[in-house]
């Protein structure tokens, strides 16, 4: 880890960093018409990191990506999910209820049983549960490895 | 005969995985034999979901109705999840033990005994 | 306030996770907010969790659907008459176990307040102990089978982190390897048997299996499986090798909470024996299998305690011992109750023994295990030969160690007489001999806890230790309300027996109760 790659190689891993994270996006986005959601598209996307951590130097990919940023994807995540979960309750609903489920407006109108043609704004508060597991999968991950990483550095430096 | 065959290659896979657990000496690969027994525990919940000429359990543009039961996909989904937390906790704990004991050889790893 | 009370059952896992996922934020704003905020969660968990309780013993069991619309749309009118979201089923055995958690759970979290102090890395240690608080109330909780599974290894990794939080040369990660590596093992057997349940029948509800089970040979391998996991998962004797490693090396307010941990595994296992299997498997064999596992936790549990030299392993394997107790209680009644040649009240009373001895065990074992934490914490050392003379300046901690010590010895004024009085009338009636064990067992338990209490507190007052002073206002806090229940629950067993345990006796052996709550009377 105290070495950068090759040329070729760190330039085709910032060439596909950015085909990564759009498709990563994708299937988190798509989750309720297409096989995806949440974990999926966020491990995905914290692939894409972990490519750039292991062509460039730690230190380099420090210099753009702190740890807390990171950490602060993965706590955003989680208060956004737990959060749309509460939020049924004042309403008079259940925990965990799908209350935008039908709701006009960006939210669209509910599908009925059935094979349709999916379409992307229907299915109320399950894409935004999506949206809040991806960005915390993402940070998730990418702390893992990031930790990890850096226990190798300092066994190294120990030796 | 053909019926049977993921179940069989279920019960090969948490074998093997028992068998790493059980007789490797190294840490590494005890952690390796419960990743191959989660991961025939994952093909063994979306075999039994299985049914002859169906499809996808997916709604946007199919072709027929005839589907794959989709719960146990979303139990195994949940495994896999767990499954990568476990992980990655039994192997920050082994760069720990590591870092303090300088083996992974587990007959040396017993500071805690009787 | 109408709405807060309706969805109870919700609020039980909301507010931890809720608080676990907001502390990382507000520990950015300082220490004494972050105190404060966990505090405030834990007291409401606490209320929420007796105030469920409450509901339920008066008015019977609760059912709760996450994501529908209304709380009486639980089945709904399209399903064919089956629940198909995830429920909570929360009848008077779950209330009991409720009871246990919220207050063990309020205890230790006074406790780590003050312990924590002085230490480094507090928001990590304090997000997990919200999530092993919430894995542990959604473990008792469910009513559904998937669920509990989920919940058990939320519990199971928090509580491997939190064992080895204090990496302490790496010994403390060498046991939470341990812990973390067992728990998987369990996890994936459970697994295994949820699968081949689900495969005939079609259904994850524990109400909805148990209505339509029928003893193929798959549901005796599920059951097999069932048992060996949770039997795993609550230290019974083959495979207890975790238990005193885990609760030697933890922090000393974590491991009072990873005993009510494994003692949510033990309800799990008494649920899957007598209401997901209910009326089907034999009695007899069973209650034996769990009799005999019993005897030898006992057995084995109390031998090795004898010449242990740290005083948290002692005590571990006091832990296993007890379960052990449990497991017999239980057994002979599971035996009992379907013998014909002994009359019904003999199983019941020692079911009820078995019962109550699970939420005394868990009282006087967390209150030794808050002692315990508080000499590791003043006096840097948990080996008993290099202890000594320390009543002569904790006389707060020597005073709740004598508690607790004669409490799990089962001596008069306290509550471990209580249970363990029941369990040897009823298993004397049974078999003699497994009485005389049980009792043989019990002198040996006071006579380690003799051993143990005059190391540590008894003789001169060794140099080193000259300025040790009392331990913090909090932790005497905590202690205290524990201490105060061992004594209370000794004094008047038979209210506590009547209100709280008998409840939970009856509802355990009634499954037809259970499922009749869930599916409406059918």
């Amino acid at each position: 880890m105290s070495d950068s790659m090759s040329k070729l190689i760190r330039t085709t891993a910032d060439v596909m960093f950015l085909f990564i994270t759009v498709f990563g996006l994708y299937v988190v986005l798509h989750g309720h018409l297409t096989p995806g959601g949440g974990f999926q598209g966020g491990a995905v996307i914290a692939t894409g990191f972990i490519l750039l951590i292991v062509a460039y130097r730690l230190d380099d990919f420090l210099a753009w990506f702190k740890k807390s940023t990171f950490q602060s994807c993965e706590t955003t995540g989680l208060v956004v999910f737990i959060g749309t979960a509460l939020a049924a309750i004042p309403l008079g609903y259940l925990f965990f209820m799908n209350f935008l489920n039908g709701a006009e407006g960006l939210f669209g109108q509910a599908v009925s049983y059935g094979i349709n043609p999916g379409v992307l704004n229907t299915a109320g508060t399950i894409p935004i549960m999506n949206i809040a597991v991806g960005i915390e999968v993402l940070g998730g991950l990418s702390i893992i490895i990031l930790y990890m990483t850096s226990g190798i550095r300092s066994r190294e430096e120990g030796e | 005969m053909i019926d049977n065959l993921p179940f069989l290659v279920v019960a090969g896979t948490i074998m093997i995985g028992l068998y790493a657990i059980l007789m490797k000496k190294d840490l590494i690969k005890m952690i390796m034999g419960i990743s191959l027994v989660e991961s025939g525990v994952n093909l063994f919940l979306i075999a039994l979901g299985y049914r002859w000429d169906s499809i996808a359990p997916i709604f946007t543009g199919a072709p027929s109705l005839a589907m794959v039961m989709p719960t146990v996909q979303a139990l195994t989904l949940t495994s896999i999840v767990i499954g990568v937390a476990t992980l990655a906790l039994l192997l920050s704990l082994v760069m720990v033990i590591y870092r303090y004991y300088h083996t992974t050889d587990v007959r040396k790893v017993t500071k805690l005994q009787g | 306030m109408d709405i807060l009370l309706s969805n109870l059952p919700g609020l039980l896992i909301a507010i931890p996770l809720l608080g676990a996922f907001i502390t990382p934020i507000l520990s950015r704003a300082g220490d004494s907010i972050r105190t404060t905020w966990i505090l405030i969660i834990t007291t409401l968990t606490s209320l929420c969790g007796l105030l469920v309780a409450s509901r339920v013993l008066e008015s019977g069991p609760l059912v709760y659907a996450f994501g529908v619309d209304a709380l009486s749309h639980v089945i709904p009118p399209d399903s064919g008459g089956i629940p198909i979201r995830i429920i909570f089923t929360i009848d008077p055995a779950s209330a009991f176990m409720l009871i246990i958690a919220s207050i063990v759970g309020f205890c230790i979290t006074l406790y780590s307040i003050s312990s924590m102090e002085k230490l480094s890395g507090k928001d990590g240690f304090y997000t997990l102990l919200l999530l092993l608080i919430a894995g542990v109330y959604g473990m008792i909780a469910t009513g559904d089978l998937f669920n509990f599974f989920v919940f058990l290894e939320i519990s199971s990794l928090a509580g491997a982190a939190l064992v080895a939080y204090r990496i302490d040369k790496g010994v403390a990660a060498e046991a939470g390897l341990k812990y973390a590596a067992l728990s998987t093992l369990g996890g994936m057997l459970f697994l295994v048997g949820i699968g081949l349940l689900y495969a005939q029948y079609n259904s994850l509800n524990m109400a909805v299996i148990a209505d339509r089970m029928q003893l193929t040979s798959l549901d005796i391998i599920a059951f097999v499986l069932f048992f060996t996991a949770l039997a795993m998962k609550c230290g019974a004797v083959p495979m207890h090798f975790w238990t005193p490693d885990s609760y030697a090396m933890a922090p000393s307010a974590i491991t009072a909470f990873l005993v009510v941990s494994s003692q949510a595994s033990l309800y799990a296992l008494f649920r899957v024996c007598f209401t997901l299997y209910g009326g089907q498997i034999n009695p007899l064999t069973v209650g034996w299998i769990i009799i005999i596992l019993g005897v030898l936790s006992m057995f084995v549990g109390v031998t090795m305690a004898i010449p242990q030299k740290d005083v948290k392993r002692l005590m571990a394997y006091h832990a296993v011992s007890q379960t052990g107790y449990m497991l017999l209680g239980v057994g002979v009644g599971l035996a009992a109750l379907s013998s014909t040649c002994l009359s019904q009240s003999v199983g019941m009373m020692a079911l009820k023994g078995g019962l109550f001895h699970i939420m005394n065990h868990a009282l006087y074992k967390g209150l030794l295990f808050l002692t315990a934490g508080v000499i590791m914490y003043r006096c840097g050392t948990r080996n008993l030969n290099q202890l000594g003379g320390l009543g002569h300046s904790m006389k707060w901690t020597m005073v709740f160690f004598m508690i607790g010590s004669l409490a799990i010895a089962g001596i008069p004024p306290f509550n471990g007489f209580a249970s363990k009085l029941l369990i040897y009338e009823s298993t004397f009636l049974f078999n003699p001999i497994l009485a005389v064990i049980a009792m043989v067992v019990s002198i040996l338990t006071l006579a380690s806890f003799v051993k143990v209490f005059h190391s540590m507190f008894m003789g001169p007052v060794l140099p080193e230790y000259q300025d040790v002073k009392e331990a913090p206002m909090p932790m005497l806090i905590a202690m205290g309300i524990l201490a105060c229940l061992v004594v209370l629950f000794g004094l008047f067993p038979q209210q506590v027996v009547d209100m709280l345990v008998a409840p939970a006796a009856s509802a355990l052996v009634d499954y037809h109760g259970y499922i009749s709550a869930v599916l409406g009377g059918a």
